[in-house]
């Protein structure tokens, strides 16, 4: 166990995976079971005026409302979301009713009989409409410094607007959930981030207390935020459905379905007001974040204000007036997806600077890092940097690996070079960590260890790197550490598997319990050890005025870009991408660089291909034909390296990863088109009919 | 409609729909589950299965149309020495993480290798482009393939 624990092995769902003995939600058997099919609205808002039902054959159910027999609420950050839709729909896709049944042919025969009487009611669809309207379920304020004062010496004024687009998770596993009520208690399995998210929606829709309530997560095929807080609903549904019908409910979406009523990526609009001196540098900053939230507002408070917080990025802008807001539009309602709401403000802010550089005449990366942060600065709330800042040290890899500045000079049409700086707050935003105060368990049997934690296994290699952990600081055998299987009746709750906070907070507590085992471990054959997070003493956050350290720590990056436009067709060949980060420690290279190589390829889809929008409440890409994902004919060459930074209170050092490198590369690469074509670029997805347009223009 | 097929080299002969998808034949009918459904429109090619050594999305095809062909799944491909060379390597080269897309991704790699053992990048890349992974951005996945064609000289 000498060997630096950053060194790969074998991860460990790894060979069940390749062989396909996996077992996923779909691929699990249920004696006696009835599968079920959701009657949405057609509506993006309307009254209910009446549901006319056909006669149902013996087995068959309809499953609605009336049936819940708590509260018709999914509970999340805010519960507004009905588990089945009362007197009005609030879009198109919200889900009406179950019919659930024996046979999935029949079940949609009867679901093409139900008749659904509506009244159209007046309806909002854009972030613009809603704004006119004052539709605003959430809006925010944070101030640093004399704002009004800066703006009213400054030098120059500079304004600028930036948006991006939806985005679909696009799992492979669509989503998918069972439920049986047995025992007098409810087991739901099925694919899902946040077994504990689910388990307390369950205690409010069927209102029992959480002993009568059993979550298991079964394998996940990939996640990505889409199922954080989405699966809570479908458990809801198949848990009421599985208590009307005495036998177990299956519940699985086909990707038609899964796209058209699941969580998005919010849409945003992004203002920048930004005061400069007369060296030309940015003293003041006014920055205005719309987020469309959709239908229900559900998570994206949350969302809106690690969109806030992330809007400086890696700089130091003296005097900050942030406003944030979520609307309501009768859209689909975005949720979670990796960055929660980072990737859309983080764009914003490089392409600001961006744009500005380019006006001044000065290079990008200079006017940049002109405005970098340093140790001991304030953070845009006014909390401080306390560690170290590897900035420079990685921009310089960055630019060495990519050869940044010779390709930046000898540029020519066509083909461009952009680079993007970027940050990630580790962990949740604000006090959420206080708030959630995440419990683990270690236990010592004999040799082995038994690791429990309600962290899921969704793709990114959680279990492989919690063993790790444990193996490495209790100092035996990685296969004497037993991941107990995530089942809300046998683990604590850790905490849900989101906001890159696995790693660092989870594991910084296994280590800690680690620790506790390693001493102890002659006392005795069994040796249970608990540990419930504290948030370090010097961390001070006021959630009501949003002032000071709105994460513990930061991870870091930089990209480069380099593309090649078709000059016919104006499609983005992205050609390569650099990227140097500073997670603190890798605590497993390859699963690490599988973060990164995926992340990177994310970001760039958003950025390029992944166009998604809706007409009148209506999605135009709802399936994986429209709606264009990057396959291996997209990807470019990914170099990518990373800076040793350990962080004093991660697992060996170690910070946040996972949702790093998305952040990253779409304004590495809108800074790359911008500088082939000589054009600003102000919104993403990026297309060619928007680059051939901005390049006539400029002809 | 009575249909004879080969499956994973035993001979078949049972009634169905002609018009049922091969998928859901494979599921659940024999119980296949390595075989996914990922989109069923021929889009992810998470369902790809061999039919006379070739790769075909199980979603797009009627069971009437695999009268008198072999079809083989992972289940029977997992028995063999070329697929332990595709395990061994995806396993270094890191390019599994959620596991849903994978058993595609084999089936592809077996399917491509037999019919080129040495390809170029650009080959491996065309070869994997009827499979999607949201994962692991793809690099990791061609890095396998890559290295299963290396090592497994002679196997194909």
């Amino acid at each position: 166990m000498k060997e630096s624990i950053s060194k790969p092995i074998q991860r460990v769902d790894g060979p069940a995976k390749i062989s396909g003995e996996a077992r996923y939600i779909g691929d699990m058997h249920f004696e006696n079971r009835l599968y079920a099919k959701t009657l949405r609205s057609t509506r993006a808002k309307a009254r209910i005026l009446s549901v006319k039902k056909p006669p149902l054959p013996r087995n068959y159910f309809i499953v609605g409302k009336d049936d819940v027999p708590g509260v018709n609420r999914m509970r999340t950050v805010v519960s507004d979301h009905p588990i089945f839709a009362e007197d009005t729909v609030e879009y198109i896709g919200q889900p009406i009713l179950l019919v659930v049944g024996p046979e999935r042919e029949k079940i949609y025969d009867i679901i093409t009989k139900i008749k659904v009487e509506y009244e159209d009611l007046p309806a909002l669809f854009t972030l613009e409409d809603a704004e006119k309207n004052s539709e605003v379920f959430t809006d925010y304020h944070y101030e640093k410094g004399e704002p009004q004062r800066a703006f009213g010496e400054a030098a120059t004024i500079v304004e600028d607007e930036f948006r991006t687009g939806y985005q679909e998770h696009v799992y492979l596993e669509p989503q998918g959930m069972t439920a049986e009520f047995r025992d007098d208690t409810m087991f739901v399995y099925g694919s899902m981030q946040c077994p504990f998210y689910a388990e307390g929606a369950l205690t409010e829709a069927l209102g029992w207390p959480a002993e009568r309530i059993r979550v298991i997560q079964t394998v996940t095929g990939g996640a990505f935020g889409g199922k954080e807080e989405f699966p809570s609903l479908t458990a809801c549904q198949v848990a009421v459905a599985a208590l009307k019908t005495g036998r177990p409910v299956t519940m699985i979406y086909d990707r038609d379905e899964d796209i058209i009523c699941s969580t998005k990526r919010h849409p945003s609009i992004v203002r920048y007001k930004a005061a400069l001196n007369r060296n030309q540098d940015i003293v003041a900053l006014e920055i205005d974040v719309l987020l469309d939230a959709g239908a229900y507002n559900g998570l994206s408070p949350v969302v809106l204000q690690r969109s806030m917080f992330s809007a400086t990025g890696v700089y130091n802008f003296p005097h900050l007036k942030v406003r944030g807001r979520n609307f309501m539009t009768n859209n689909v309602p975005s949720g979670a997806y990796r960055g929660f709401g980072a990737p859309q403000t983080i764009f914003g802010t490089e392409m600001m600077l961006h744009n500005i550089a380019l006006k001044l005449g000065i290079d990008p990366l200079e006017y940049k890092m002109r405005h970098a942060l340093k140790r001991g600065d304030p953070t845009c709330t006014g909390g401080k940097i306390r560690d170290i800042v590897k900035l420079p040290e990685i921009v310089k890899r960055v630019t060495q690996m990519s050869g940044y500045h010779d390709k930046r000079k000898n540029g020519q049409k066509y083909h461009g070079i952009g680079i993007s700086l970027f940050l990630h707050g580790c962990g949740f935003t604000g006090n959420g960590e206080q708030t959630i105060g995440s419990k683990i368990i270690l236990k010592k049997e004999g040799e082995k260890v038994i690791l429990k934690v309600s962290s899921t296994e969704m793709g990114q290699g959680a279990e492989t790197v919690l063993r790790k952990i444990v193996a490495y600081t209790v100092d035996i055998p990685f296969e004497n550490v037993i991941y107990e299987s995530v089942d809300t009746g046998k683990v604590p709750d850790s905490g849900p598997t989101v906001a890159s906070r696995t790693t660092m907070i989870v594991g910084g507590l296994l280590q800690q319990a680690g620790l506790e085992l390693k001493d102890r471990w002659h006392e005795a054959d069994k040796i249970e050890v608990t540990r419930t997070y504290r948030h370090p003493d010097y961390i001070d956050w006021n959630n009501d005025t949003f002032q000071g350290d709105a994460y513990p720590t930061y991870s870091w990056g930089a990209n480069v870009a380099e593309v090649e436009i078709d000059p016919v067709t104006y499609e983005i060949d992205v050609k390569k991408i650099s990227a140097v980060y500073d997670v603190g420690l890798p605590i497993d290279e390859t699963a690490l660089r599988g973060q990164m190589q995926g992340g990177i390829v994310q970001g760039i889809g958003w950025a390029t291909i992944e166009v998604m929008k809706t007409d009148e409440g209506r999605l135009i890409q709802k399936n994986l034909t429209d709606y264009k994902v990057p396959t291996s004919m997209d990807v470019p060459e990914v170099e990518c390296d990373f800076i040793n930074n350990p962080y004093e209170f991660g697992p060996f050092g170690a910070k946040c990863a996972g949702e790093l490198p998305f952040v990253g590369s779409p304004p590495a690469v809108a800074a790359a088109v911008s500088n082939a074509l000589g054009v600003p670029i102000r919104s993403i997805p990026i297309t060619p009919e928007m680059l051939m347009e901005m390049d006539s223009d400029e002809n | 409609m009575k249909i004879e097929f080969t499956l994973n080299n035993e001979f078949k002969s049972i009634n169905v729909d002609p018009a049922q998808r091969l998928l859901d034949l494979l599921r659940e009918d024999f119980g296949l589950t390595s075989v996914k459904e990922g989109c069923g429109e021929g889009e992810c090619g998470a369902c790809i299965v061999l039919m006379d050594g070739r790769a075909v999305n199980s979603c797009l095809i009627p069971a009437g149309n695999i009268i008198g062909k072999s079809i083989v799944t992972l289940e029977g491909f997992r028995k063999t020495a070329r697929y332990k060379m595709i395990e061994k390597c995806f396993l270094d080269a890191g390019s599994v993480q959620c596991g849903f897309c994978t058993p595609g991704f084999v089936m592809a790699t077996e399917s491509l290798l037999n019919e080129n053992p040495h390809p170029t990048d650009e080959e491996i890349k065309a070869g994997l482009s009827g499979n999607l992974c949201r994962c692991t951005g793809y690099n990791m996945i061609i890095d396998g393939v890559k290295l299963a064609a290396k090592r497994g000289n002679g196997l194909w």
